[in-house]
């Protein structure tokens, strides 16, 4: 049974913040934004959250969906920065969008690959016909410490798919997807801890390369495909450079690549990554039109799709929610200390 | 000594085997693996066996810091399966110059009579920590109490240097730029090295700040290595490889730990007299050396060292690298390898890879990379901010 994306709607804060004015108050290399080719990253304002994001992205997802909200048999947030530690992110959602009561819940966590792991999970249930549609989303509001290198790249923004089988409504059908998985601790947080540890430069080749190169190594083995098939290759990006770095490697273009390339803009946002990236790509996809996608997530794992887009996105109501791009074009730029009061990175004293 | 026949002439040691792995994140390996890579290595380049192993050395920095482990001496044997043999193994520390101590110790343990066959390595397995950690236990090497605590650091306190020494001689920033270019051109052709990419002016200028004039390719990276030498006596070298190579000099000079208690500090006076002690001894001049690894920690410490070595004249070393005189066309090939630039610096293990890289040189083994009519070879090998030094002359064609 074919598989696929029926809709999809995404969600980025609207503020943002410049690496260069984060450099001003470390006293960092000016230059660091250039660096990682992240020159802004976005930031989640004051009440903005996960739940908040996923379910703006939910919502846009459903106002485009042809099919109803009572078919979803089940909703995943994929996330590491759930607002509670205990209750499910995805029941604010379901209420947000009045889904259910009779569906099945859970919320994901693998680091920045939550939201491909619940659209794998989403995958599975409707092709084995337990559920008629599943919605997945990946979302985050990533933590930096103040003055860590991540502080540069964190960022907050989601995005969600609803999942079916119904041929008439499948606007990209997903044929394979491949998952590459190892213990492998580049990055963490550990229960009560404010900011995530990472390894550094740990997290480059043994972690997010390695992990990139075998899940599409392997996807393209299972497909047969090879790079030049694609019009779209989008991939985790934790900066600017490390996805077009692997992108090369395997051999893809900068025009394919372009695209889905969010994170000079608007920095990492961690599940939402290359969801966004996705959505990017889909808000301008033309029915035939093959796409390379490839998830990664600290741990480390790494999920890699072939997804191509159907005729049905002719007739798909793209407009019937804004474009992602007008989102990325209607900002507010915030300093460092609007940026630490939103982020709650401000010691409160006092009765205040 | 035998009775009624007079002073013995007192043996010479010849450098019979070498083992050297790869430089770089050795994020699959432990400071055991490689250090056992190392030495396995270097006794089936020799031909030895392990009850040939008569003492052995180990020169390394930080164990105790980096990965938790003090004692690695014996870990040596140990790994090699060789510790039932009960073989003395002592370890070797001098901050940068730990592995060039460690090789000067097994020197003159096989010239003081009591060994036969020495093996000396040297490892550092820096990639188990952050950056961070990293750079704070290298600069255990400088003056804590009278530096370090004040806020200066290795970089820092070598970034002071070259600017002193641009002041003094008119050194400029496309000078110690041209070291770390040759160094990477140079490293490019080594299959060991952490760093095999060539690189331009360019790059070095415009790469992330360090510590004023330095960017990140000033500075020798942070690297997880190990490297192994079998060292032979006169007595027993002719039963073993015929390509031995022999220590004809061997100079070691210390001087103040801490840089503001010395009258100057773009001489570096220990570099200079361990190299007087080490040319007397082996009986050469300048002139007759081809080529040499020394110790650029940062590029400036390559130009004191041609200088300090006697290769330059006092303030030339800077004009002298940017016209090439360093390079593989120049007089004296300075850091065929690619130095601790381009090769890697894991602190411990530097001082044997220099002995390792002369030898292949005066082996005419370095594909690549090899120095034409190499003969006589130097290391130079220095610690903090060259408290300690130490200088070899090695000799092949025996």
């Amino acid at each position: 049974m074919p598989v696929g994306i029926l809709s999809y709607g995404a969600y980025v804060p609207r503020y943002r913040i410049r690496s260069e004015e984060i450099a001003r108050v470390w006293g960092d290399d000016a230059n660091i934004g250039r660096n990682l080719d992240v020159h802004q990253k976005s930031v989640p304002g004051p009440d903005e959250d996960v739940a908040t994001i996923s379910v703006e992205a939910a919502r846009q997802a459903m106002r485009r969906s042809p099919s109803p909200v009572d078919d979803i048999g089940a909703i995943y947030v994929g996330s590491e920065s759930h607002p509670y530690a205990v209750k499910p992110t995805g029941t604010i959602v379901q209420a947000a969008i009045d889904a259910g009561p009779y569906l099945t819940m859970a919320d994901f966590e693998f680091a920045c690959k939550a939201g491909t792991a619940a659209i794998q999970t989403g995958m599975g249930l409707v092709q084995s016909g337990m559920c008629r549609t599943v919605l997945a989303i990946g979302a985050d509001t990533s933590q930096g410490a103040p003055r860590n290198a991540l502080e540069y790249s964190a960022s907050a923004g989601g995005a969600a798919f609803l999942l079916g089988a119904d041929k008439k409504q499948v606007i990209a059908e997903i044929h394979h997807t491949a998952s590459f998985t190892t213990d492998t601790p580049d990055f963490w947080r550990r229960e009560g801890q404010k900011y995530p540890s990472h390894g550094e430069r740990f997290t480059g080749e043994p972690a997010y390369f390695r992990h990139v190169m075998e899940a599409s190594k392997r996807l393209m083995a299972d497909a047969g495909t090879v790079p030049s098939d694609y019009d779209h290759a989008v991939f985790h990006q934790p900066n600017g450079k490390f996805p077009v770095a692997v992108a090369r490697k395997l051999g893809f273009e900068e025009r394919q690549y372009a695209t889905g390339l969010l994170a000079p803009r608007i920095g990492n946002t961690y599940s939402g990554a290359v969801l966004l990236g996705l959505v990017h790509i889909l808000d301008a996809a033309e029915p035939g039109q093959r796409i390379f996608m490839c998830g990664y997530g600290s741990g480390a794992g790494a999920d890699a799709f072939d997804l191509t887009v159907t005729r049905n996105i002719a007739r798909y109501d793209r407009g019937a929610a804004e474009r992602l791009e007008t989102q990325l074009a209607d900002t507010t730029e915030v300093d460092y200390a609007t940026y630490a009061k939103y982020r709650g990175k401000l010691v409160m004293g006092g009765d205040a | 000594m035998e009775r009624g026949q007079g002073p013995r002439k007192r043996p010479d040691a010849y450098v019979i085997g070498v083992g050297h792995t790869a430089f770089g994140e050795a994020w699959e390996k432990s400071y055991r693996q490689l250090m056992t890579e190392a030495g396995l290595a270097a006794i089936q380049d020799a031909g030895i066996q392990g009850d040939e192993i008569d003492e052995v050395f180990v020169g390394t920095m930080s164990t105790g810091k980096l990965v938790g482990q003090e004692h690695v001496a014996p870990l040596l044997l140990d790994g090699a399966g060789l510790a039932d043999l009960h073989i003395p193994a002592t370890r070797v520390e001098a901050s940068g110059a730990s592995g060039g101590l460690a090789f000067r110790q097994a020197v003159q343990a096989i010239r003081a009579g009591g060994a036969d066959i020495v093996v000396v390595g040297g490892l550092e397995k820096m990639t188990d920590v952050s950056d961070a950690d990293a750079q704070a236990i290298a600069s255990s090497g400088i003056d804590q109490e009278w530096e370090h605590f004040f806020g200066a650091n290795d970089a820092a306190l070598h970034a002071l240097v070259a600017k002193r020494h641009m002041a003094e001689y008119g050194t400029t920033r496309e000078q110690l730029a041209a070291v770390a270019v040759k160094n990477h051109a140079h490293g490019a052709n080594n299959p060991l090295a952490q760093f095999r990419r060539a690189i331009t002016p360019d790059k070095v200028l415009r790469a992330p700040m360090v510590a004023e004039p330095f960017t990140v390719f000033d500075c020798a990276p942070v690297s997880d290595g190990a490297a192994c030498l079998v060292l032979a006596s006169s007595g027993v070298v002719g039963s073993y490889r015929k390509d031995a190579v022999k220590v004809s000099g061997s100079g070691q000079a210390s001087d103040a730990l801490a840089l503001h208690s010395r009258a100057t500090t773009t001489t570096w006076r220990s570099t200079a007299e361990a190299a007087r002690r080490a040319y007397t001894e082996a009986g050469i001049s300048v002139a007759d050396i081809r080529l040499a690894e020394v110790h650029d920690a940062y590029t400036i410490n390559e130009i004191l060292a041609i200088e300090d070595l006697g290769f330059v004249k006092k303030g030339e070393g800077g004009p002298a690298t940017l016209e090439g005189r360093t390079g593989f066309d120049g007089d004296i090939v300075v850091n065929p390898s690619g130095g601790l630039k381009a090769r890697g610096h894991p602190a411990g293990a530097t001082g044997i890879a220099q002995v390792c890289e002369v030898v292949w040189q005066l082996r005419g083994e370095a594909k690549g990379r090899q120095v034409k009519d190499a003969r006589i070879g130097v290391t130079h090998n220095t610690g903090g901010t060259g408290a300690t030094a130490v200088v070899h002359v090695l000799e092949g064609g025996f």
